[in-house]
């Protein structure tokens, strides 16, 4: 009788459902530590491998003595690429069409390349063990500049050359240099030439986004574990995609695929880092199936900063004419694309420079030009998208800093700039110079309300001041105003154009719901700290009626989840978000009948009220979800089969395109380099919201990230090819101390295909902050002349712009 | 990251500890706090194949304020520095300082004998105790003596104490006057960009003594007689200050790195003192 005097408000927040600000449920687990990561795995015999590694950039290896190690006690074993190569998995393929080695063969390329797979019993014997593994290295010229790499006479990939010295195509057409890997274009160059050449003004400028690294706190691992007995391979990991890494497992191994099975247990943080397949997972199914016991691998941090996944390293320059009035009219951008001595990126297949070519921003730019070399070098192979969706980091970086250019150009303030040229609401759907249809927005709202909050032209003004002051002398202190605009292009994707390795890039959900009115769902996505077990259920409660809290949601396991892409790009709720609400309606529609047959109504004559279904016009007569599922089960309904279960493999029509506009103001010691960060606004537009409590959760860490790597984070190598940052003291890793205090904001801009008009928030905050960060640095310094300093603004970076601009003199 | 395999003794009084420095030579090494040593040991840049653990020896922990002056056991901690109210009263530097050392977790275990024993020119204390003219008190099979810290270091990881010896105590002189620790790091949990400590007196409106030691700035922590005498008998104005400042450029000896090439770190460390020095004559 409890139901009859619940209000609908009541029954409403009893399902924590959409829009509620539900408590993660992954959190109880996390916080008291335990989470249960792959390194928490503990099997019976396990072994334990490591590498030996390169210590050059660039060598032959002469030879590889393992006798000593050998003679280690608990040392089992080292393989080299000698013993890969009857197996054919000396070299593995990339998920960029490229090939790459899983141990030396014959050479290096770079510092820390995987050379010999040292297996023991423990990790502490296979750490002696490396130390005595004698590899002879014979030194080779060591490129790390990608320019310098186009000229030079230095082949790095040999195997890419055919023997009378050609070149056949790679994975993305004809090459151009032996160390070249790929040209791709997008828009259209000679009507963008002639744009430029009867403009009013054009604005050039060259960047370098620098090469940086994820981090996650957890590093990349996997354990392997062969039954020989039954023939299954069962391989856990930190795996971002693990049916695709099932299927990548069964294509090289030769293993059948429904004999392994692939298990992503919790993961701490991925951002990009663990999408890749990577040398120590094939070493590992090897191993096992050599001895016959699971062995287990797990990086350490300066194998994971040297070696896996890194992300950036664009070299773009961009030419932006407008009229004098301001209004865009061209956009023409070149970038030179230092891969590393592989090309690993993580694209889709047909994208091998990611998604740049939303590198028109959320301005209406009727005529643009985009083309991508793509290069080789004596650096770790990688190219992973650190918190966006593929290189839209890089996209809007350059867009947003082309736009300050052009500002200055034209002696005209930034903001008004980007008003007068944003794509108009009414302009929607938009398709861009580039290509890419966007689905939606509203970016005037969000721009005006924005800089309404923090008193734009107040800002603007006391910035002035403070210019006065400093000439006088009064101050060392400038003051930076750093805006950001951003449209991210996420929910990859389509199958008609996404796909990875030949895999459409669709997502799915399973859903059972048990017989008491609690359920179970699968998805082809895995959490690594996104809280998919709340949210998803909460999509669901919605969708189904039954409450958030008796929805179990579970990931991760090839066994049991259907197959989908994995999470990476923010295609979580986007692509998977919307198989569930989709396989929920499928849920609801078998509801609908088996409610109509217990109310002995026509199906049409009743209709979905928030837990359960009534008969039109009789509000008092209804059955609730729970009712119906237990129905499901104990009544033979004619016509209906037994049971309430749906699936739904989601292709969507569309990727979605948040955006959002950041305001961040920055104080900036002129004698000392260090800026302190006085206030960050942050408004997000996802579309709709599902937890407003983890959406804001998930900007204040990509915020965190996005000032890690504006103001500090990068992965450096010196002339020789040695990494100069490979650990936490050199890496900048933010902690509290550092991050400011965020001020978020929202609009609400639907996607109009999406089912439940979601669009993805994860990796937005990044995307838009980090040219927001390095706009307030740049724009400190614009009133003495500056126009454009590189990334990352660190410490004795930003001394160098205050010095040559004369402001120590 | 993981060490080669040593052996590991935690002796209860000093002279098992040294009767294992003399038996193993090279091959022995003291750890106090560890936070140090074992990341060097860990990256296997330091090979310890005895590794004698000094934490189960007691009296070492103790810190005793005298009316003249003060003494710090080799294993007190960082944090023991900064919770000790009798000692943020005499000499309030050694607060400053400690808390600008690492991060709260490192400062529990970090001590300040592993701390100026070390020998990384990165550490703060050294400059800290040159600046204060502190002694270190050495045991070794020989006995006991004591060495003064502007004369302990000689190159980075190279010190005035023998490898059979332990360092057992601080003794500081009661300080006098204003004082400043200032420091650039890049974040919480870094090692200096430069960094100054600063003791200072007046009398009437005049300098009557300075002392100031610079920290990451050359292989050894820099004490710069010069700038401190640059300071004496002026009333600390411009001119003193940049007196004090090019004295000290004349005395450091910094290298390229991650923070930043030289001609950045010589500005800064400029910029630190003089903030230094303007903030302890603020306070004398
Ligand atoms: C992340 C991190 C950040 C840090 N940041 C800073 C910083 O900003 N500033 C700073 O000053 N320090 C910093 N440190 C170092 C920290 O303060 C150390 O703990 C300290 O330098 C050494 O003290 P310890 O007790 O840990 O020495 P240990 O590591 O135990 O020893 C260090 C060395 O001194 C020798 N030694 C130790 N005690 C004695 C003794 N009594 N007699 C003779 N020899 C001895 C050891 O043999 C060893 O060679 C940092 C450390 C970490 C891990």
């Amino acid at each position: 009788m409890k139901d009859e005097i619940e209000s609908r408000d009541d029954r409403v927040a009893n399902l924590k459902g959409m829009g509620c600000s539900r408590k993660r449920v992954e959190d109880a687990r996390f916080t008291q530590g335990k989470g249960n990561y792959v390194d928490d795995l503990k099997l019976d015999g396990m072994l334990f491998g490591d590498f030996v590694r390169s210590p050059y950039a660039h060598a032959r290896v002469v030879s590889i003595n393992t006798e000593e190690a050998l003679k280690v006690p608990g040392v089992l074993a080292v393989l080299t690429a000698a013993d890969l190569e009857p197996l054919g998995l000396h070299w593995m393929p990339t998920l960029a069409g490229d090939k790459q080695m899983v141990l030396a063969d014959g050479k290096v390329l770079f510092q820390g390349q995987e050379v010999a797979f040292v297996v023991a019993e423990d990790r502490y014997a296979a750490a002696d063990g490396i130390e005595l593994v004698e590899v002879e290295y014979d030194e080779l010229p060591v490129i790390v500049d990608p320019f310098e790499s186009l000229k030079s006479d230095v082949v790095l990939r040999e195997d890419l050359v055919a023997e009378d010295g050609g070149l056949p195509d790679g994975a993305h057409g004809p090459r151009k240099h032996h160390n070249h890997i790929f040209t791709w274009e997008a828009g259209d160059k000679e009507p963008t030439e002639q744009v430029l050449a009867e403009a009013d003004v054009v604005a050039t400028e060259t960047m370098y986004y620098h090469r940086t690294h994820p981090c996650p706190l957890e590093t990349c691992g996997c354990v392997a574990s062969m039954d020989k007995v039954n023939g299954k391979l069962t391989l856990w990991g930190t795996f971002q995609a693990p049916h695709a890494i099932r299927t990548v497992v069964s294509l090289i191994s030769g293993i059948e695929e429904h004999n392994i099975r692939v298990i992503s247990p919790d993961i701490g943080g991925g951002f990009g880092n663990k999408v890749g397949a990577y040398p120590g997972y094939v070493c590992s199914v090897v191993a096992s199936i050599v001895t016959g016991k699971p062995v287990k691998w797990i990086e350490d941090r300066m194998d994971n900063l040297m070696t896996t996944a890194f992300a950036r390293d664009y070299h773009m320059t961009g030419r932006i004419s407008a009229t004098k009035e301001g209004k865009i009219t061209g956009l023409h951008c070149h970038v030179t694309a230092d891969h590393g001595g592989f090309d690993a990126c993580a694209d889709p297949t047909k994208f091998p420079a990611g998604f740049m070519n939303i590198c028109t921003g959320s301005y209406d730019i009727p005529t643009a030009y985009l083309e991508v070399d793509g290069v080789y070098t004596n650096k770790a192979p990688g190219g992973v998208s650190y918190r966006c969706s593929f290189r839209v980091t890089e996209a809007v970086y350059f867009i947003e800093r082309m736009i300050e250019v052009l500002a200055i150009e034209l002696n005209m303030d930034a903001a008004e700039l980007r008003r007068i040229n944003f794509i108009k609401k009414e302009q929607f759907p938009y398709t861009a110079a580039l290509g890419w249809e966007y689905d939606s927005g509203d970016y005037h709202t969000a721009w005006d309300k924005a800089l309404k909050t923090v008193d734009y032209d107040g800002l603007r003004a006391e910035q002035a001041q403070r210019v006065e002051d400093f000439k006088a002398g009064k101050t060392r202190k400038l003051m930076g105003i750093g805006l950001s605009f951003f449209t991210e292009i996420v929910g990859a994707g389509p199958v008609k154009n996404c796909d990875i390795l030949g895999l459409g890039m669709f997502d799915s959900c399973e859903i059972r719901i048990h017989p008491t009115g609690s359920a179970i769902a699968r998805l082809g996505t895995i959490s690594q700290g996104q809280g998919h077990a709340t949210t998803f259920a909460q999509i669901l409660a919605s969708e189904i009626g039954l409450p958030a809290d008796s929805i179990t949601i579970e990931e991760g396991d090839t066994d049991t989840a259907p197959y989908g892409l994995g999470t990476y790009g923010s295609r979580s709720t986007p692509v998977a978000g919307a198989a569930t609400a989709m396989a929920g309606r499928k849920i609801r529609a078998k509801a609908q009948m088996i409610a109509a047959y217990l109310l002995e109504v026509h199906d049409n004559d009743v209709e979905f009220d928030v837990d359960r279904f009534v008969v039109k016009g009789a509000p008092e007569r209804f059955k609730t979800m729970k009712d119906i599922a237990f129905a499901a089960y104990n009544q033979a309904i004619p016509g209906i089969e037994p049971g309430l279960e749906a699936v739904s493999y989601y292709d969507p029509p569309n990727m979605t395109y948040p955006f959002g506009a950041y305001v961040c103001v920055m104080d900036i010691d002129v004698d000392t380099g260090v800026p302190e960060i006085r206030r960050f606004y942050a408004l997000d537009d996802c579309g709709t919201r599902i937890n407003p409590m983890i959406i804001e959760g998930q900007v204040h860490g990509g915020l965190t990230e996005a000032l890690a790597v504006a103001l500090g984070q990068e992965i450096a190598y010196d002339d020789m090819g040695n990494v100069k940052t490979g650990t936490l003291m050199d890496f900048f890793l933010p902690t509290a101390w550092e991050v400011p205090n965020y001020e978020t904001d929202f609009t609400v801009t639907p996607s109009p295909h999406h089912p439940i008009g979601a669009k993805g928030v994860g990796e937005s905050p990044h995307v838009g902050g980090v040219p927001c960060f390095s706009n307030a640095v740049q724009d400190a310094f614009r009133p003495f002349g500056n126009r454009h300093t590189n990334m990352p603004h660190d410490h004795w970076r930003i001394w160098q712009t205050a010095n040559k601009l004369g402001l120590h003199d | 990251m993981i060490p080669a395999a040593f052996e590991y003794y935690r002796p209860s009084d000093m002279a098992g500890v040294i009767a294992l420095l003399e038996e193993h030579g090279d091959d022995a090494r003291v750890m106090a706090g560890g936070h140090s040593l074992i990341p060097m040991m860990k990256l296997r840049m330091a090979d310890v194949p005895h590794l004698i653990d000094l934490q189960g020896l007691s009296g070492l922990s103790d810190i005793t304020v005298d009316t003249d002056s003060i003494r710090i056991g080799a294993l007190v901690t960082q944090t023991d520095i900064i919770r000790h109210e009798g000692l943020a009263a005499v000499a309030p530097i050694l607060r400053e300082t400690a808390l600008q050392i690492a991060d709260p977790q490192v400062r529990n275990m970090g001590t300040v004998g592993g701390n100026v024993a070390n020998g990384d020119p990165g550490n703060d204390m050294p400059g800290l105790m040159q600046c204060l003219n502190a002694s270190f008190t050495l045991v070794g099979p020989d006995g006991e003596r004591d060495v003064a810290a502007r004369a302990f270091y000689e190159a980075a990881y190279m010190t005035a104490r023998e490898d059979d010896e332990v360092l057992t105590t601080v003794s500081i002189p009661l300080p006098e006057g204003g004082y400043a620790y200032e420091k650039q790091k890049r974040k919480i949990g870094d090692y200096a960009t430069a960094a100054a400590a600063v003791q200072i007196t007046k009398t009437g409106e005049i300098c009557a003594a300075a002392s100031i030691a610079m920290t990451n700035l050359s292989d050894t922590p820099v004490f710069s007689e010069a700038a401190s005498m640059a300071l004496v008998g002026t009333s600390i104005d411009g001119t003193a200050l940049s007196a004090a400042v090019s004295a000290m450029l004349g005395d450091i000896d910094p290298t390229e790195d991650n923070r930043g090439p030289v001609a950045f770190k010589n500005h800064v460390a400029g910029v630190i003192l003089r903030r230094a020095i303007e903030r302890a004559w603020s306070r004398a």
